[in-house]
């Protein structure tokens, strides 16, 4: 609650500066909140999944810088990369559990990585592209400020976040869990684990995407560093720090690593050891992750 | 009543005193936003870039214009994305008046449209990507580096003519800076005579050299290698170790050799000749003296990094003073960064083409031992070199950019 009311009435109080980080960071908890769905709510451990949100921007940088397509084109284009990368990998990786399929997704993730690096002539290689409209003009919004970006990042975040939370809620999600907690019993009822799985797969890439296409637009540009291990490995322990399972834990878990690394940093140039005692001291005394510590009950 | 109106106009006067006094800007620091990345794979070179700017800032005491110098130091992580959320912070929370910095080329392009809309003048001092400068420029954005076909086009015709090499392989990191490095040196190469006889492109994470290595053909003049970093020192190990030292030339571009790997090489490396806007081993007064202070707070030898951050810092400080410090006038700042002619360079004389980019001298370096250590001595220096060579620029600029 009081999260939230910062986020709706805050912008009003903040520098530009900050408004940026917040913008990041409600990016990046639906990315985190994707990936949730599928480490947390299905137990599959993807450590590929910034490669959707990575395909998602090169669609929209691609179709609005080389093809000069219109908005809704490009958002369209963007997600449609993601989603169907996500089915198509999904036929793959969903056969597999634990850390095969840790490793699986991590070999498709490079493969994708390896893709915006090499395919120059449509990437632009390590240079990444440049110059993707600015979403403000493209919406009809006034173009003053960070705030009007702000607010349809934080629009979208509710959305996605409302819809993540009806999914699992639902008898798919609550069969979902009955994957992750014991896959052989739920398949003894009659389920097509597989089935489940997969769907939990494409959905979270979906969002992924959703959150990939924002981020392309906050920055103007994309590149290859969007979708490489570190991308995903950074994604993976926004989660594991917030706590999967929990929706809410990975999205706060966004906002504790986008503002450590951006606060840490100006007073030391050592923040990436601090960034590491946080991470160490979580798994020592809060396995389940920070939001799980004042909320014991299991997800 | 008296006393509490001469305590009015005392309180009136001080107020308008502390008014005034906070309108002149001569008190008021000016500040200096940098970014480079100082963790991560390319956090060694970020550091020297940084080592180079904080020598100068301390030599000319952080004075400039009459005014104090705060220099507030952002890390980029070698990630645009990162170095496009130091550039906000830098320009809309510190609200610095100009910036410098940045090593990669991804980063350098990410940032050119913030630059644009932010209208704050940029400094970068190592990004050598050509287009930059060419059919990509900006106009906040000055270059004080260089682009990275420049030292190649004088060292193509060089390779040639001086050196007498007929038939060349190249061996280059496959990415942009590669492919304008060997596009560079192709291009004058072809254009006298010369052949390339396989382009042999190796990614930019390679540890192992021997695949690559054993594909070059041994009756080659030459080979042109293109590496940086670790990959730098790996190749010239196994340059050796396949016998190829000794029997095929080596010759490449500057950062194979750079100082930045140079003193972790050992005696495989003598003999390559490699061409770049600066060697350490530049014999100058101005550069034995920059070479010797870097040396004696630094203990090492300073790399092309060092130089570059050293000889941006004493452009920014020329155009700060040349307009006597009045940096709130961004467009002022520019325009004097653009005119600015530092003087007593390390790399000698500088000055800005049209486009945004240095015309500089080249060096033809050649690495030898002496005293003990290996340099890359200057055996040949081509003065006053374009970003478009002996080209006429409309049609330089109308071909397209170099690549694979």
């Amino acid at each position: 609650m009081l999260v939230a009311g910062v986020l709706i009435v805050g912008p009003a109080f903040l520098s530009a500066y900050w408004i940026g980080l917040l913008t990041q960071i409600v990016i990046l908890a639906i990315l985190a909140m994707s990936l949730d769905l599928l480490l947390g709510y299905t137990g599959l451990p993807s450590l590929g999944h910034a490669g959707f949100f990575g395909a998602a921007a090169y669609g929209v940088g691609i179709l609005s810088t080389t093809y000069h397509a219109g908005f809704w084109a490009s958002v369209a284009g963007g997600l449609v990369t993601g989603i169907v990368l996500a089915a198509l990998f999904g036929l793959i990786v969903s056969h597999v559990r634990d850390v095969y399929f840790l490793m699986i997704t991590l070999a498709l993730g490079m493969v994708l990585w390896g893709l915006s690096f090499r395919w120059i002539p449509v990437t632009g290689g390590d240079n990444g592209i440049a110059g993707i409209p600015r979403l403000e003009s493209q919406l009809g919004l006034p173009a003053t400020g960070p705030i009007p970006f702000y607010y349809v990042a934080l629009l979208v975040l509710a959305m996605c976040g409302a819809s993540m939370i009806v999914l699992v809620r639902s008898p798919f999600g609550l069969s979902l869990r009955g994957v992750r907690e014991n896959e052989r019993r739920m398949k003894s009822l009659g389920f097509n684990t597989w089935w489940h799985c997969y769907l939990s797969y494409v959905l979270a890439g979906a969002f992924a995407s959703v959150s990939g296409v924002m981020w392309a637009y906050y920055n103007g540009f994309v590149s290859p560093t969007y979708l490489d291990l570190t991308a995903s490995s950074e994604l993976f322990l926004m989660v594991t720090l917030g706590g999967p399972a929990t929706l809410v834990g990975p999205a706060l878990g966004a906002g504790a690593i986008v503002l450590l690394k951006n606060v840490m940093s100006a007073y030391t140039a050592r923040w990436l050891l601090v960034l590491g005692i946080v991470y160490i001291v979580t798994i020592m005394w809060a396995p389940q992750g920070l939001w799980n510590l004042g909320n014991r009950r299991s997800g | 009543m008296k006393r509490s109106r001469t305590l009015c106009v005392a309180l009136v006067v001080l107020i308008a005193v502390t008014l005034v006094t906070a309108q002149t800007t001569k008190d008021r620091p000016i500040k200096i936003g940098f970014m480079v990345p100082l963790s991560g794979g390319n956090a060694q070179n970020g550091r020297d870039i940084l080592n180079g700017f904080l020598l100068y800032l301390d030599e000319i005491g952080y004075l400039a214009g009459g005014r104090r110098i705060e220099l507030i130091v952002e890390d980029d992580e070698a990630i645009p994305a990162v170095g496009l959320t130091k550039a906000r912070k830098l320009v809309e929370r510190d609200e610095v008046h100009v910036m410098a910095g940045v090593l990669l080329s991804s980063t350098g392009y990410a940032l050119a449209p913030y630059i644009e809309a932010m209208r704050i003048p940029m400094v970068y001092p190592v990004v050598s990507a050509d287009d930059l400068t060419q059919r990509r420029r900006t106009q906040w954005i000055v270059r004080t580096g260089w682009s990275g076909s420049q030292p190649n086009h004088a060292f193509g015709e060089y390779a040639y003519h001086t050196l007498g090499l007929r038939t060349v392989v190249t061996v280059a990191l496959d990415y942009a800076f590669g492919w304008e490095s060997v596009g560079g040196f192709e291009r004058t190469f072809l254009a006298e005579g010369g052949r390339i006889r396989q382009k042999i492109w190796v990614p930019v994470s390679v540890h192992d050299f021997a695949p690559y290595l054993a594909q070059i053909p041994r009756d080659v003049d030459a080979v042109y290698a293109l590496l940086l970093g670790r990959s730098a020192l790996q190749f010239m190990r196994q340059y050796q170790e396949f016998g190829l030292k000794g029997r095929v030339k080596l010759i490449g571009g500057g950062t194979t050799t750079d100082e930045h790997v140079l003193p972790f090489m050992g005696d495989e490396a003598i003999g390559a000749v490699t061409a770049l806007h600066y060697s350490a081993a530049l014999d100058t007064p101005a550069n034995r003296a920059f070479s010797q202070a870097y040396r004696a707070r630094y203990k090492k030898i300073p790399s092309y990094y060092a130089e570059s951050m050293y000889t941006g810092g004493k452009w920014l400080v020329a155009a700060i003073n040349a307009i006597d410090g009045r940096v709130e006038d961004r467009a002022a700042l520019l325009e004097a960064i653009r005119h600015a002619r530092p003087l007593d360079l390390p790399r000698g004389p500088v000055e800005l083409d049209a486009y945004g980019n240095p015309i500089e001298n080249v060096y033809i370096r050649k690495v030898e031992r002496v005293n003990g250590e290996l340099q890359n001595t200057v055996i040949e220096t081509f003065p006053k070199v374009s970003q478009f060579w002996k080209y006429v620029p409309a049609d330089y600029l109308r071909e397209p950019l170099y690549a694979r």
